[in-house]
């Protein structure tokens, strides 16, 4: 029976848990740091030696742990990059800006375990010779940088953070700093900027890669809330006792957040591909099921910028054969393992692990034009294909949802998102695309019934919403 | 009104200048806190910001113009923010801005924040608040409510009478 598979969230709804320290201690907490600090430096065949801080990188490598924040990418690896012979201190932000639309997991452990992360943190900054961090918390969780300051000083009193930290000699310092509701502060080289004091305008990479030329110039990591956490568990259990959570190459537990129109909105922490799209959203543990008398109609899978995926799509996937042969297999929609492979091989992606259901009762042009309105309002105006782009979209699909579309207007949402992608210093270009490409791709005839019935209206009305062109309806404003 | 700064707001945001190696990082901190005491970010606030960090006043203003959560005309004493993002909406959102718009007088169609004539409540769409499970969801002030039926919206605005 699919389970949820809870260590992140192992205490956090558990009765009785609170955010204190003295209640994460009395759960097991600071034994992690503490196991860590003992670390013994390790002796290589070749008769080299590593010391106990690239050991703990190593553990965090082979745990296979892949960045919990959007991209996937491997957080050992990440580290990995970090210039550690510049000279320049090195530091570490933890992403706490969680702002993709249908994300809600970093809100839960910053909310009810905050202890978890800061450790998470403290061990990562020891294994990276880091001595400031900051937690870059979005403006919109005032609460939530409450109870982390409330945390970060009881950590302090306890001798966890600061000066001599356990009586080891480690010095690490750790400030929160909030953000002001910007979504594009979500974006690595945005958020540093945002944290130097500017506008958040992402940097070019290259040359501005953060583990070479971050925060104030300097060597930086940038790690996810729930990322820094399984840092703890991978210290706890050794890499290899954590590598055998989840399923080969999308090792470890995840949170996901699934939102829409399931009977059972909420977060659930799975093994990493053990558990289907189609569990979550059907089986009691998780979503259970659409509401009554509703059948599902599409699924976002990954957050607002991944794909949407329609209902009774099939998708080819790799599997390993009982040969050990990597063959094609049909997999259908509700069939695919929820982790980060299964979903690239589906065109989209695992994004932040936030799944939004729709029902047959979802108006996809309508669905389209709120998050088209999100992207617009969130481009941050720096690169021309999304400013522009972005808001001709959004105008485009708010004339569709307000009786003014036309039937061409499906394509030319389409050439706008064609000409933003890959023409963007940021990823933003894909994100505010992709729903756009995919949404039109996949529902096509809902957009051009839409636009075609507001034609006829006009038509037979004799509106003067009739237009030659698109382009000459924005620059008259009349959209 | 002349522009003046408590002693211990000061006190507070020297030692938030001490977070940073360099000074100009706490602009976005002290725009929350001048923000929180003033209700809105004058040029005045700007100018003294951009004063004891050591910047140009238009280092500041940049900030202020870009980020959402910064106004610079003073909002009602109580700030409703409404999720308007996808799961939000497929919950239910545009219901609850509705209800607040006609309980308080005010246009449903206008963009933007919106106060009530008797300057007490304002009520805007916002992004994302990552609480996409519990929808609708909406802040008032820095209080956060989730599951927003009409009869909870009405019990926020009586608790903030």
């Amino acid at each position: 029976m699919p389970q949820e598979h809870r260590l992140i969230l192992k205490h956090a709804d558990s009765p009785g848990y609170t955010n204190d320290l003295e209640c994460y201690v009395r759960h097991g907490g600071y034994e992690a740091l503490k196991k860590a600090l003992a670390t013994a430096p390790r002796e290589l065949a070749d008769g080299k030696k590593m010391s106990p801080q690239e050991v703990i990188r190593d553990e965090v490598l082979k745990s296979g742990l892949r960045g919990r924040g959007g991209a996937g990418f491997s957080a050992g690896l990440k580290w990995s990059f970090v210039d550690r012979k510049s000279g320049k201190p090195i530091y570490l932000i933890c992403n706490a800006d969680e702002s993709e639309p249908g994300t809600f997991k970093d809100r839960q452990i910053i909310h009810k375990d905050p202890h978890q992360l800061i450790e998470g943190m403290i061990i990562s900054c020891w294994a990276n010779d880091v001595k400031l961090a900051y937690i870059y918390i979005r403006g919109e969780f005032p609460e939530g940088a409450r109870i982390l300051n409330r945390a970060l000083k009881e950590a302090r009193a306890k001798g966890f953070l600061g000066k001599n930290i356990l009586g080891t000699g480690l010095d690490v310092e750790m400030h929160v700093h909030r953000g002001a509701g910007a979504y594009i502060c979500g974006e690595e080289t945005g958020l540093i900027e945002s944290l130097e004091g500017k506008r958040p305008y992402p940097r070019i990479k290259p040359p501005y890669f953060p583990a070479v030329l971050g925060l104030y110039m300097c060597p930086t990591i940038v790690n996810n809330v729930e990322t820094l956490c399984h840092v703890n568990h991978i210290v706890t259990m050794g890499s290899a006792e954590y590598a055998k959570l989840g399923t080969p190459n999308n090792t470890g537990t995840r949170i996901v957040s699934l939102s829409g129109q399931v009977k059972r909105p909420g977060y659930y922490e799975i093994e990493v591909g053990k558990v289907t799209l189609g569990e979550l959203i059907h089986h009691e543990n998780f979503g259970g099921g659409l509401r009554d008398g509703r059948q599902l109609k599409a699924i976002i899978p990954g957050g607002s910028s991944s794909k949407i995926l329609k209902a009774g799509e099939v998708f080819k996937v790799n599997r390993k054969g009982p040969d050990g042969q990597m063959t094609k297999v049909d997999v259908a929609l509700l069939d695919l393992p929820y982790d980060f492979d299964s979903l690239q091989a589906a065109g989209t992606m695992s994004g932040s692990s936030a799944i939004i259901v729709m029902d047959d009762s979802t108006d996809m042009v309508e669905a389209l034009a709120n998050l088209s309105e999100f992207y617009a309002h969130e481009s941050c105006g720096q690169c021309t294909p999304c400013r522009e782009g972005s808001l001709w979209m959004a105008k485009a699909l708010h004339r569709l949802t307000h009786g003014h579309g036309r039937k061409q207007d499906a394509d030319y949402l389409v050439g706008i998102a064609k000409n933003i992608q890959g023409r963007t210093i940021c990823a933003f270009g894909e994100a505010c695309a992709w729903p756009v490409l995919s949404f039109v791709a996949k529902f096509k005839s809902e957009f051009e019934a839409k636009g075609a019935a507001d034609e006829a209206r006009a038509k037979s009305s004799g509106s003067m919403h009739q237009r030659s062109s698109p382009i000459a309806g924005l620059h008259a404003g009349k959209i | 009104m002349s522009f003046s700064i408590p002693a211990d707001l000061e006190a507070e945001l020297n030692e938030l200048v001490t977070h940073y190696p360099q000074k100009r990082s706490a602009s976005l901190m002290f725009l929350h806190a001048l923000q929180e005491h003033f209700g809105y970010v004058s040029k005045e606030a700007i100018e003294w910001t951009a004063k004891k960090l050591d910047l140009q006043p238009i280092n500041v203003y940049e900030l202020v113009t870009f980020y959402p959560m910064f106004r610079q005309e003073p909002a009602g004493r109580y700030v409703m923010k409404v999720c308007r993002t996808l799961s939000c909406q497929l919950g239910g959102a545009d219901k609850l801005h509705a209800h607040f718009c006609g309980k308080l007088g005010l246009d449903v169609h206008k963009h933007g924040l919106q106060t009530s004539k008797d300057g007490k409540f304002s009520v805007e769409f916002v992004e994302c608040l990552a609480s996409c499970g519990t929808a609708p969801v909406m802040m008032c002030n820095e209080d956060f409510y989730e599951g927003v039926s009409n009869v909870k919206a009405d019990e926020i605005l009586a608790k903030a009478q």
